[in-house]
Parts: C-alpha cells; structure tokens; sequence
C-alpha cells in the first residue's frame, strides 16, 4: 500500500506532458521520459482521442509531438491549456505556425541537432548516385564480376557545380563539405546571405541552369511547395542530379519521375517523398536512383542529442525559464 | 610511330585500346591463347608495355622482352611491376598520379558514409518494400569520427582534406612522420588503429606493406571500428578480416580492392556493415579519359626522346 501511494505521489509531482505520435525518439527513450515527466500516451487508451483530449485539456499546457501527426493542428483546438509544443524534427511544417503565434504557444524544434547528419546524407545520397556505390555493392554482391567483367564507369564529383536551394544550417553544412571535394557552390536562397561568398541566385530556374546537381536543404511551406517543377527540371538538364533530404513535397514527384523515366535528368537522390512510406514504383526500375527511408536524421548519436534537447526543452519550459531551441516564427513564416 | 610493338597486357580501357591501335602495333596479351609462342615470335618488336592494377611486368615478362624499353602503366600503383629488374635494364615505368586522386578520395569517402550510414541497406530496403513494414533501424553518423590514415601521401591527403570537412580528427601513421602537417602522427598501425574509428589504406603495395591490416592492427580497431581499403587487397588479411567481421569483432568495412580480385569473399555478401566495390575506385569516365592520355602521352614522349611525364624510373 505505501510502495503504491509513493508511486502515485511521483506522478503527481512530475510535469504533465501530452505526447502525439509518438516521436521516433520513444524508441529508445520512453522510460527516460517517463522519469521526468508524466506523460500522457493517448494511443494507449482505449478511448477515442478527441475524449482523452478532452479529459485532459484543462491541465495539458506542453505537448511533445512527433513530425507524422497529421492531425495536430484540430489536437491543438481541443487544448485550450496549451502553451508549448515541442516537435522531434526539424522542419516544423506540420505545426501551424500562424495559430500558434496568435494563440501565444511557443514552439521548440529540433534546431541543429541533425543539421550535420542531414548534410551528412544529402552528401553520401550525392556521392551514391554519381559514383554508383549501391548499385555497384548489388552488383558486386549478386556474384556479377566475375562473370561480367569490369563495372560501367562513373562520374567524377570534383569540379562540379553544386546548387543548394535553402542555405540555412544544413545547406551550409552541405557546401563545407562539397566545397572540400573540388565542388563549386552556389545557391538560392529567400535571401543573399552576407556571410558566405558563394553565388546567389533569386530563381531555382537559373540556379538549376548553372548547376550539374541540386541538393534541396529548405524548409517546406506554401512558397517551396513543389519548387522544383518541370521548369527547373529541364533547366537542369539531362547530366542534372537532384538530392531531396529535406521534404517531399517541395518536388512536384510526378515530374521528377517522368523526367527521370525518359532520361531527361540523369538521376535522383531521395530520402523523401511526397507519400512516405510509398515511394513511386516507376523509379524503382532504375538504377540511377538511389533511395532512403526518410532516416537523414536517424543516428544514434542524433537520437541522444534529441532526447536532451526535448528533455532540455521541457524543463526549461516548467521552471520558467528560456527555451533552448524556440522557433523564431518569422524565420518560418513569411 | 605505327611499326613500335606495345603489348597491352589485358582489357583496360577502350579508348586507350582505340588510341595505341591508332598510333602503334598493338598487340593485345590477353589473346593470345600460346604466349610462349607469341613472345619468341614477336618479342623483338614489343618495345612498350601497357599494364594496370591487375597485371603488369614481371621479371619473367621483363626478361622475355629484350627490345622493352618502356613500361607505362594505367594505374598509380606500381605493385605489379618489377621496379628492380626496370632499373637494372634500364627500362623507363610511368604511371598515372594526380589525375586520379580526387577519385579514390571521393570514393574513400563515400565508402565510409555508405558504412556508417547503411546506404546501400537503405536504398534495398526502400527498394524490397520493406519501408512499408516500419522505418529503417538507427544508424552511425559520420560527422566527429576519427580518422585515422595508412599512408599520408597524394590520395592519404586529400582523404584528410575531405574527412576535416566532416569535423572528423586526422591522424596517420606513414614511414615517418611529415614536417608540414598538423594532422596527428603515430608511429605504428597498431597505435593509429587503437586511436580511430575509421581507419583508411592509403599507401602503396610493397613487401613492407603486404597484410599490413593483421589480426592485431583488426582488433586494435575493435566491433565499434570500421576499416576502409582503397589500396591494394594484399594490405590486409583478408581471411583475418573475414573472420573478424562475420564474428562481429569489427565494426564494419568498405572494400574497393581485394585479395583475388574479381573474386570477393561471399561470406562478406550477407552483412549490412560492409559494403564491397569491383575496384571502381579510379573508375570515373573523366578519370579514366586522363589516365589514358597519360600512358599514351608518356608512350609518345619516349618514343619521341621527350622528356617523360609521370615517370616512376
């Protein structure tokens, strides 16, 4: 009886906080979060969500969501408490912004704690696609060079002209680590940055046109839904290359795979897509494609930094103090 | 220059091939089903030798050539060839530096991302449907790991160059240590090996160098390390690593080069932390395009009592 009430009291004691999703980070951290926060998992009650929010409106002022909650923002109309959300992932598109804003709920993100391994991807994804290195392990590994000989010749990265469209923390950490190839760097950007020294273009089309591959590093909102389009495409060209670590829908998909079909691009680099987990079955045909199930950000090392960040987070919001990583809505929102 | 006899030793490049019909007497090794025969017949005329990573010149072919004056080989490396017996002759060897260093860099890098981050694991398993299934498990980044290098020259180099770009610290253990690096120096394999995660082959094949990967440089390095080999597949032990990998006593390994090439150790095929290349390391159109010039340069520059443009001896 005294283990049970000393438990009870625990809980009581610890912060509330309303999880939705729930974020990838549950994976390995649930029980640690557990220990700091009692944390509310409506996918492990039977009621309906609309009811369990209900429930529990009147004291949820944190919600922890993850970037697939796809009904967050009607979850949110039904939290009048609501003070803070804190989402897993970096791009914070899922999350209305505006309502946020108005109603004065702050939003913490995932800030630079993946930049490195998104850039890490875009790049390996670059690599892949110009050096042939999975086709190349397929081949190797299905017994093929004994029997066919020498495997067909690749395309050197050194000299090529890379164009980064968004050049915020993780287009920055791509053109550091290009720039170490031989790579020439250019980009578009909403704005010139002062700080760097690369060429700015306002327009993808020109950019596309001066570039050999793409590497798409922005955010995804009403201004760069389906950016690259068939106009950029074919500005890019038939020896064009296009990387997407970023989000699906700033490619109008249907168009890339058709330029991809007919060889009017020379290939793709894709961790994501615009119906994730389904990925264009015309595409995988091909062998200048190479593919990634969203997993830019799935490092261990990156699962950890998340965890203290979120958790950081967290207990800055309940004892008052500044959030470590709060979205500046006007970075997000023009 | 058309009556100077090259003998091309096996299927390199087709331009190359193309090109040293073009201007000499080519003849073409690897058809030629009696070659005793073919040397006693024609040996006088074979005044040039094309040869690559695979094959090249030995004492026995060196010896079997008395006219040979020239080896030119469409590599860098130069194991296959006998420097010795060259020297002793006279006989002039050119290889193929610089135009494929940025390549084999490239391809050490993205060997190690392809490692760490599981790429090829990820493009089959979006591939087979299986992302349908649930997300791909954690990987390992690659941005902070050390780097640890076999071998500070051309390619060792710009292999640090690239890596540094990545945050990733930089030591190397060479012969001796170099005077204008900052990078940090150990003076054994076994020193490096303990004190990296990723450790990269990029010195040359010698005697010294043969297996210089061994079991104790492979458990120096341990289950978290990976071990990456664009050199030569006689540095490293290859039934060592083999067991090492299968056991789990190392991390995981990228291969551009093997033992018995094209031959590759199948028990390898199955593990998600290797990732295995057909020797592709130089293997870039433009790349092989330079290197070609470079034989047929160096061949001509002889031939024309020019001075040589890459040459070894």
């Amino acid at each position: 009886m005294a283990q049970i009430h000393t438990n009870q009291t625990l809980s009581v004691n610890l912060p509330q906080v309303l999880v939705l999703g729930p974020p990838s980070i549950f994976r390995i951290y649930e029980k640690h979060l557990s220990q700091k926060f009692m944390l509310l998992k409506p996918w492990e009650s039977p009621i309906p969500l609309e009811e369990f929010l209900s429930i529990h409106a009147q004291n949820t002022t944190a919600v922890l969501t993850s970037s697939v909650v796809a009904y967050l923002s009607s979850a949110l109309r039904l939290l009048p408490s609501v003070r803070l959300v804190v989402t897993s992932s970096v791009g914070p598109d899922h999350i209305d912004l505006k309502e946020c804003r108005r109603r004065g709920i702050s939003v913490a993100y995932a800030s630079s704690v993946f930049s490195a391994d998104v850039a890490d991807l875009a790049v390996g994804l670059w690599v892949d696609v110009l050096r042939k290195i999975s086709a190349a392990n397929c081949f190797l590994k299905t017994g093929l060079w004994p029997v066919k000989g020498d495997y067909p010749l690749a395309t050197k990265l050194g000299g090529k002209r890379v164009g980064i469209i968004g050049l915020g923390r993780i287009g920055q950490e791509v053109a550091k680590r290009l720039e170490a190839f031989g790579c020439k760097i250019s980009y578009q950007s909403r704005e010139k940055k002062p700080s760097v020294s690369y060429p700015f273009y306002t327009d993808v089309c020109e950019l596309a046109s001066n570039s050999d591959v793409l590497i798409i590093c922005c955010a995804l909102n009403d201004q760069t839904y389906h950016l690259i389009n068939r106009e950029v495409l074919q500005a890019l060209g038939r020896q064009g290359v296009i990387i997407n670590a970023a989000r699906g829908a700033i490619i109008d998909e249907k168009a890339l795979v058709q330029f991809l079909q007919e060889g009017k691009i020379a290939g793709a680099g894709l961790d994501v897509f615009e119906h994730e987990p389904n990925v264009p079955e015309e595409l995988l045909e091909l062998d200048n494609v190479v593919f990634s199930p969203h997993s830019a950000v799935f490092t261990e090392e990156s699962c950890k930094d998340l965890y203290d960040l979120v958790v950081g987070n967290l207990e800055a919001f309940f004892s008052n103090k500044p959030l470590l990583s709060p979205v500046q809505f006007d970075d997000f929102m023009r | 220059m058309e009556s100077i006899g090259v003998l091309m030793i096996c299927p390199m490049n087709s331009y190359l091939e193309q090109e040293l019909d073009k201007r000499f007497k080519l003849f073409r090794y690897w058809n030629i089903p009696q070659t005793q025969q073919f040397l006693k017949e024609n040996s006088n005329s074979i005044r040039a030798v094309v040869g690559n990573s695979m094959a090249g010149a030995d004492a026995q072919l060196i010896e079997s050539l008395p006219k040979l004056e020239i080896v030119s080989s469409f590599s860098v490396g130069l194991d296959k060839i006998d420097l010795n017996k060259c020297k002793e002759k006279g006989i002039r060897v050119t290889n193929t530096p610089d135009v494929l260093t940025e390549d084999v860099a490239d391809l050490a890098i993205g060997l190690m991302l392809a490692v760490l981050r599981r790429l090829c694991e990820c493009d089959r398993y979006v591939r087979k449907g299986l992302w349908k299934t649930g997300d791909f498990k954690l990987t390992t980044k690659f941005t902070g790991k050390s780097v640890g290098i076999i071998g500070l020259g051309r390619i060792g180099t710009a292999i640090a160059k690239r890596a540094e770009a990545f945050d990733c610290p930089i030591s190397y253990y060479s012969r001796s240590e170099k005077a204008d690096t900052n990078y940090k120096y150990y003076p054994s394999v076994i020193d490096l090996a303990s004190n990296c995660q990723i450790l990269v082959v990029a010195c040359s094949l010698t005697p010294e160098t043969r297996h210089i990967i061994n079991r104790e440089v492979i458990d120096a390095l341990g289950p978290k390390g990976v071990l990456i080999n664009i050199g030569r597949g006689p540095h490293v032990d290859e039934a060592e690593l083999l067991s090492a990998l299968v056991e789990g006593r190392l991390g995981g390994a990228g291969l551009d080069v093997f033992e018995n090439e094209p031959e590759a150790p199948e028990e390898l095929f199955g593990l998600d932390n290797v990732v295995l290349l057909p020797h592709v390391g130089s293997g870039t159109i433009e790349t092989r395009t330079a290197m070609a010039d470079l034989v047929l340069g160096n061949l001509e520059a002889h031939f024309l009592n020019k001075p040589l443009l890459t040459p070894v001896v």
